[in-house]
């Protein structure tokens, strides 16, 4: 099953390519290049992951995580950044972020944490569905 | 000059070079010169002032009661010698009165008369009685002289006028010394005659031997030509000429101060005796007289000296003291100035370099995705995919471009450091040193400068703020690398002690003079002021080392070189107070 990924970045050039290389690599790919088209490609699409730029004109990375974990909570999220730092790091997976990944970035290292976090969601999602299968059987009481 | 170094304060060979904000705000050798100085003027002058005046009043007290003492001596000497002529001329008188002129005009009876005056009174000689034409008519004495005729003599003529007579002293035929003293009378007829008597000058000397006279005082008499009527153990024998001249005529006893033949201060004091021809004169030596003064005048000085030598120790410590400390707040004013703009700068370098490194790092991913998206194309495409030098081409751009991003990386680390607010976390000192070397790495390898690093493999981490490690490192490393000559060496040595965990860098320089190591961590310390250094460099890494509860010691041989060993802490301490300088403007 192929991958279906967000790509979110301001600088066009680098999305478009790193979006490009994605796909030869077989996986499904939409590019955005501010954090509000981001957040509603996220509400309108299905995606498995969302690559984040942390650092953007108008809203930031991490305002953008919240605002896209609160509408699509299974929704994988990977902050890429050139502006790593641990604190920054740790307050991102505080708020629900999947990883974390410095610029420039390799692309086996990306696609790596890509597949993993699409594993994640997967079982996410499944866990979803038995819990509300569960609860659907516990409600009508069969 | 070794005497000179221990008085000298340590402010005044400072010099200050500084411009600006960070100049010194006084001059310090101004300041202790103004301070000595005027102390010295307040507290010495009155002081001077008032021995000054002690010593004129003290001399001008024994002055006064020299001269006193001496014209009390001369109203007392001259009131025994009036006295004592006095008594003879009434002796005179007496017997003229009491005897008729008949008895007197006898041999007989005046050689009585001259027997009970000799016995009376002493000092009589002879006796005579000489009538109104200047014949003596009788005489008692040792000499046959009845039948003289003075009517032509001097003394007589003057005897009838003024009603009595003394005479100079004279050797007369006996040739000892001796005077006349002669009244007139007037006989029942009123014809006058007169009684003369020759006293011995032996009585006089009697009169002054009981004298006891201050300061080798010597007693005598002279007359109006100022011959010796007395002996006098200065002056000579009786009618040797005096060497002195003869003083004013004056009614009182008088006291002059003048100098003898031998230029020594004398105090004369005379005294004119009435109705003789007789001035009486004692002489003091002024300089045995001033013989308490001179003690007086000892003490006075040694006081004063003792004073002045004490004023001006208490002064001169005092001075330095209060400058030297003016000097050390200045200094720490100065200092704390340099390490608030240290501070400042090295934020800066901080942010500035945050910014390149980000805004570098948005290309490079640019450049490092199209790379990759090339080789992604070609190695989709045969043709392509088996040139082997385009591939290697792209390798090779992908790696620069990963070797950008890890000196971007680094940057960013040092610049979360730097100026930042303290941070305390674990660090593995190996990995500090390498990051720090990849940052001076290539001034080394310009340089042909050998830099190793010597650290164990089993160091345990230390908890401490990586931004201090890092700046300390830079400037040690800084330091050695001005130190060391091209194609020299430079080690990094790690070990851990006990608690400690001990960072030597060694280099083969130039080495640091022992005059030089005892100062070398204090601010504004330099040997090259002037090739810009501040000479705060090490002073600041001082400062840092002990902020992370560290020590840090230097060991040196001139053209061997030199040891910096920092040990720190493997955990670190609670701080006592604030963060000091830098973390201001963090």
């Amino acid at each position: 099953m192929n991958e279906r990924v967000l790509l979110v970045d301001d600088e066009v050039e680098f999305v478009e390519t790193l979006a490009e290389r994605m796909r030869t690599r077989g996986m499904e790919v939409d590019t955005s290049t501010s954090a509000d088209e981001a957040i509603a490609k996220a509400e309108a699409h299905a995606f498995d992951v969302i690559i984040l730029d942390l650092k953007m004109p108008g809203m930031d990375g991490l305002q953008a995580l919240q605002a896209i974990k609160a509408k699509r909570p299974e929704m994988q999220v990977i902050l890429l950044t050139g502006h790593a730092t641990l604190d920054k790091g740790i307050e991102a997976m505080k708020l629900g972020a999947t990883d974390f990944l410095e610029k420039p970035a390799d692309l086996e290292e990306l696609t790596e944490k890509i597949k993993k976090a699409q594993t994640k969601k997967m079982i996410l999602v499944e866990k979803q569905t038995e819990e509300k299968i569960r609860k659907i059987i516990t409600e009508k009481a069969w | 000059m070794q005497l000179m170094s221990i008085f000298k304060p340590k402010f005044w060979d400072y010099e200050d070079v500084a411009a600006g904000p960070f100049k010194h705000l006084f001059n310090f050798r101004r300041i202790w010169k103004q301070t000595v100085f005027l102390t010295l003027a307040v507290t010495l002058s009155p002081l001077i002032f008032m021995a000054a005046i002690d010593y004129r009043v003290s001399r001008e007290a024994i002055d006064t009661d020299i001269q006193l003492r001496t014209a009390r001596l001369v109203s007392n000497t001259r009131r025994s010698v009036t006295f004592f002529l006095e008594e003879r001329k009434s002796a005179l008188s007496y017997v003229t009165h009491d005897n008729l002129l008949e008895d007197i005009m006898s041999h007989e009876r005046l050689a009585d008369i001259l027997e009970h005056l000799k016995h009376s009174f002493g000092g009589f000689t002879d006796l005579g009685a000489i009538d109104e034409r200047g014949i003596q008519k009788a005489y008692a004495g040792p000499y046959q002289l009845e039948g003289v005729d003075y009517s032509q003599e001097q003394w007589y003529r003057e005897v009838l006028e003024r009603g009595s007579f003394v005479s100079d002293v004279f050797l007369g035929v006996r040739q000892t010394p001796h005077f006349v003293i002669a009244i007139r009378c007037h006989c029942p007829t009123g014809l006058p005659y007169v009684l003369r008597a020759t006293i011995d000058t032996d009585k006089f000397n009697d009169l002054f031997a009981g004298l006891d006279v201050a300061g080798h005082g010597d007693v005598f008499i002279i007359n109006r030509r100022g011959i010796l009527q007395t002996a006098s153990h200065t002056y000579g024998a009786v009618l040797d000429p005096v060497p002195l001249p003869v003083p004013p005529f004056s009614e009182r006893s008088e006291v002059i101060d003048t100098a003898d033949l031998d230029l020594n201060p004398t105090v004369i004091g005379y005294a004119y005796i009435e109705d003789t021809p007789f001035i009486l004169m004692i002489c003091k030596n002024k300089r045995e007289l001033m013989l308490p003064w001179k003690a007086t005048q000892l003490e006075i000085l040694m006081f004063l000296t003792v004073s002045v030598v004490a004023i001006l120790l208490v002064i001169l410590w005092g001075a330095s003291f209060l400058v030297s400390r003016i000097h050390d707040a200045d200094q720490k004013r100065v200092a704390t100035l340099h390490q608030v703009e240290y501070s400042n700068k090295m934020a800066s370098i901080g942010r500035l370099a945050a910014v390149v490194a980000h805004e570098i790092n948005n290309p490079l991913a640019v450049i490092n995705e199209k790379a990759g998206l090339i080789k992604d194309l070609f190695l989709l495409k045969e043709s392509y995919a088996a040139d082997e030098k385009l591939l290697g081409l792209l390798d090779s751009i992908i790696k620069s471009v990963e070797r950008c991003g890890a000196i971007t990386r680094r940057l960013l680390g040092f610049a979360r450091h730097m100026g930042g607010p303290p941070s305390i976390q674990r660090i593995e000192i190996k990995d500090v040193i390498h990051e720090v070397l990849g940052l001076l790495g290539k001034e080394a390898s310009y340089r042909a400068i050998e830099v190793s690093v010597d650290v164990p493999d089993n160091l345990p981490g230390i908890e401490s703020d990586l931004g201090k490690i890092q700046q300390v490192l830079i400037n040690l490393l800084n330091n050695a690398f001005a130190a060391v000559s091209d194609g020299g060496h430079i080690t990094v040595k790690v070990r851990k002690l006990d608690e400690y965990l001990a960072v030597a860098v060694v280099d083969d320089g130039c080495g640091i003079p022992e005059a030089d190591r005892k100062r070398i961590f204090e601010p504004f310390f330099s040997t090259k002021t002037t090739r810009g250094g501040t000479g705060l460099g090490l002073s600041i890494t001082y400062g840092l080392i002990k902020d992370l509860g560290g020590e840090v010691q230097v060991e040196s041989e001139l053209g061997q070189g030199t040891t910096f060993t920092v040990t720190l802490p493997l955990v670190r301490k609670p701080e006592k107070g604030s963060d000091n300088a830098c973390s201001v403007g963090g």
